[in-house]
């Protein structure tokens, strides 16, 4: 335990102490104690922005045009069966090889891959050898065209970053409004709920594909993540 | 690194003179301020955010204990370890001592300016530990043994062609013989060069951009993804954050999160925001085995009840350096240590000490535009004030300019001599320079007209005008 093991039982106290006393006080207590705990239990969302909080087709919309935006593309699709054919098309357009590692996510698999046999498929996490990355993701969040995906034995966090090309599949239905809603459904989802136990070991927030702008302030796309990110979305007005 | 924030003036000098350099510092302008001004105007919602976010972390460090105590209960529960540390030489010893319980012989590092501050890389280096910066501006900059100008930008003060440089002297070792001229190859190579490098490294560390006391999450906010490469692929994943990283809610952080890239790049979101709790689950197919937060002092909670407590509200967004017109002058290296612009100008101070750092108070125009864009209203100026008035107390500064700022205020409280000795200075001043209208050069104060005219005052003191005006009446009052 890191207290003794880096002499730092010192240090927290010498800390604590160091803050209390700045702040005037001792630890707090009662009531004032009791009001942030249950700030931390219960808590509230901030100001959230009006553009978060359209109708749902006009989200799905927002989160089409900020996607876009930022560099992803996007395919929207009629119904589960479309969904092989539109990402075989994808990697046919760019040249892509169809070897692809997916998530072993049982959301996945509602789409009859196997009518597309050129689609050859390996469930798991990715390699540094693996190209083509399929993934599902928690939800789409409107306000900045943004993917929020989280980690579990059916969703290893190295397809979201080792291959160049990562394609993510989600129902429309999973596009909300703003960051909130996303903390909110992983708050529910979360056993016990409410605990601060709920947080999957990763959550990722992405945003359009990789990119630096390290060298001369210009942007290059493919840093060190991927290089494309291929959002298909399913269902919702548009088909 | 040590600082060399003493020699600002001469270090200036060296910036200003640096075509390069210059060259960087012009794109700020038309890069990061304008895309910064764009997003801003598109969410009609960004001043009452910061706001908001102003009070977020203003009562979170009024409450700091409560929240730190909270955090390092849900790091546990989740099966990670805080390690506290109140100087840098224990987080560095820290972080030694769980590298080499995972037998580390190199680790990779996402960007973080607390590495910088507690200078991780060469004491990582003197035992037999070598670090990978994974960033592609602190990969350069690592590469060239220099040190970051911007705390978003590393290697800003580099260009193209100096970079292609410095690839062909130091990747000859892995077989790269070709120079390389096009932006997009640098970036090819690096990420080639640096793709094995995350599957070797024993150790993974990043720094935060928040620390969650809801959930024990920490998490970085990054636009290349090596900040996750950096954490999903080693065995152990080091988070360095220090004190005020802190806030209580992933709502709070979602209040943070809206104006961080906004106001640093002027993107909508950063690519990469991610958060990370614990260490992998039992039936997780990847993920680091164990996960550790450093949690560094090193002068914060004497910040806190002292008249510099707001800087603790800082998210390092940058903003204030792209917009200073100093920094856009002489660029980061004038500062001399890890934090420049109006930033480095207060905290410096601070951490390396008002004798070392005096300067940086001073290398500011007090134009405002650092307060005018900071995203959770620091007020920089004061502060800069603060640590002049602390300089002069201390009996720091120029002896002239020390003997003139006693002579002034001996004065100023005596207005039966004050006045008459200004309007007969401001007499002088315009008698020196009745043509241009502008002094080359003033008696005492070469120092100051070395680089710039002193306008020569016209009409009278600013008491005699304020007299008149007060006489017309209060016609021009409304
Ligand atoms: S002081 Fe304000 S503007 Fe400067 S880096 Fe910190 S938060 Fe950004």
């Amino acid at each position: 335990m890191s207290a003794s093991d880096t002499g730092g039982g010192n240090a927290r106290a010498a800390i604590l102490g160091s803050v209390r006393k700045a702040l005037g006080r001792g630890p707090l207590a009662g009531a004032a104690r009791e009001a942030l705990e249950s700030g931390l239990n219960d808590p509230a969302p901030n100001l959230i922005p009006a553009r978060a909080q359209l109708p749902h087709a006009a989200q799905v919309d927002l989160f089409v045009a900020m996607a876009e935006e930022v560099k992803a593309s996007v395919a929207r699709v009629g119904s589960d069966a479309g969904v092989p054919a539109v990402v075989a098309d994808y990697l046919a357009q760019h040249n892509l090889p169809t070897d692809i590692v997916m998530a072993p996510d049982a959301a996945l698999d509602a789409y009859p891959w196997a009518a597309r046999p050129l689609l050859r498929l390996r469930r798991g996490k990715a390699e540094e050898t693996d190209a083509v990355s399929i993934t599902g993701a928690l939800l789409g969040i409107a306000e900045t065209g943004t993917l929020l995906l989280t980690s579990a034995a059916e969703r290893p966090t190295t397809l979201n970053f080792l291959p160049a090309t990562h394609i993510v599949v989600l129902r429309a239905e999973q596009i909300v409004g703003a960051y909130e809603e996303g903390w909110a459904l992983l708050r529910r989802q979360g056993s016990p709920p409410g605990d601060g136990g709920f947080m999957p070991r990763t959550v990722n927030l992405i945003t359009g594909p990789s990119r630096t702008a390290d060298i001369e302030q210009r942007m290059q796309l493919g840093a060190h993540g991927p290089r494309q990110l291929h959002i298909v979305i399913v269902g919702g007005e548009e088909g | 690194m040590e600082p060399i924030s003493h020699a600002f003036k001469d270090n200036a000098r060296r910036g200003l003179a640096d075509p390069n350099l210059q060259r960087a510092l012009a794109r700020l302008k038309t890069g990061f301020q304008e895309r910064r001004t764009i997003a801003a105007a598109r969410l009609p919602e960004f001043e009452a955010l910061r706001s908001q976010a102003k009070e977020i972390k203003d009562r979170t460090l009024a409450n700091l204990d409560f929240y730190l105590e909270r955090f390092e209960a849900k790091v546990r529960e989740t099966g990670g370890e805080v390690h506290w540390c109140q100087t840098p030489a224990e987080a560095r010893e820290a972080i030694l001592r769980i590298c080499r319980a995972a037998q580390a012989k190199s680790v990779t590092k996402g960007k973080s300016m607390v590495a910088e501050e507690i200078a991780l890389n060469p004491f990582l280096e003197a035992n037999g530990i070598e670090p990978v910066e994974t960033d592609l501006g602190e990969y350069i900059i690592q590469l060239a043994d220099e040190y970051p100008s911007h705390i978003i930008v590393p290697a800003l003060h580099k260009t193209a062609e100096q970079i292609s440089e410095l690839f062909l002297d130091r990747h000859r070792q892995y077989g790269n013989t070709q120079r390389l001229e096009e932006v997009r190859e640098l970036v090819d190579e690096a990420r080639r060069i640096i793709r094995p490098r995350y599957v070797a490294a024993d150790v993974g560390i990043t720094g935060a951009n928040f620390l969650i006391a809801e959930t024990g999450s920490t998490a970085i906010v990054t636009n290349e993804g090596n900040g996750d490469l950096t954490q999903i692929l080693p065995k152990v994943h080091i988070v360095i954050a220090t004190l005020e990283k802190v806030v209580p809610t992933l709502d709070d952080a979602a209040t943070l999160m809206r104006l961080l890239a906004r106001s640093a790049t002027g993107q909508e979101l950063s690519t990469y925001t991610t958060f990370s709790t614990g260490p992998r689950r039992a039936d997780d197919l990847d993920g680091p085995e164990s996960f550790h937060v450093v949690l560094l002092d090193n002068g914060r909670s004497k910040m806190l009840g002292s008249e510099f407590q707001d800087v603790l509200r800082c998210i390092k967004c940058g903003a204030c350096m792209n917009h200073c017109p100093v920094y856009g002058a002489v660029g980061g290296h004038a500062y001399g240590w890890v934090y420049p612009g109006p930033l480095g100008a207060v905290l410096t101070p601070f951490l390396v000490g008002i004798e070392e750092a005096g300067h940086l108070p001073n290398a500011s125009t007090f134009c405002g535009r650092c307060e005018a864009v900071c995203p959770v209203r620091i007020p920089l100026l004061k502060m800069m004030r603060y640590w002049r008035e602390r300089e002069f107390e201390a009996g720091l500064g120029a002896p002239a300019l020390r003997r003139g700022l006693a002579l002034w205020a001996w004065l100023a409280k005596r207005p039966a001599l004050y006045r008459p000795l200004t309007a007969l200075a401001i007499a002088l001043l315009g008698a020196l320079a009745p043509r241009r209208g502008a002094l080359a050069h003033l008696p005492l104060a070469t120092g100051w007209t070395r680089d710039r005219d002193l306008p020569a005052p016209e009409g009278g003191t600013f008491q005699a005008r304020w007299r008149a005006r007060q006489g017309r009446g209060a016609r021009t009052a409304a």
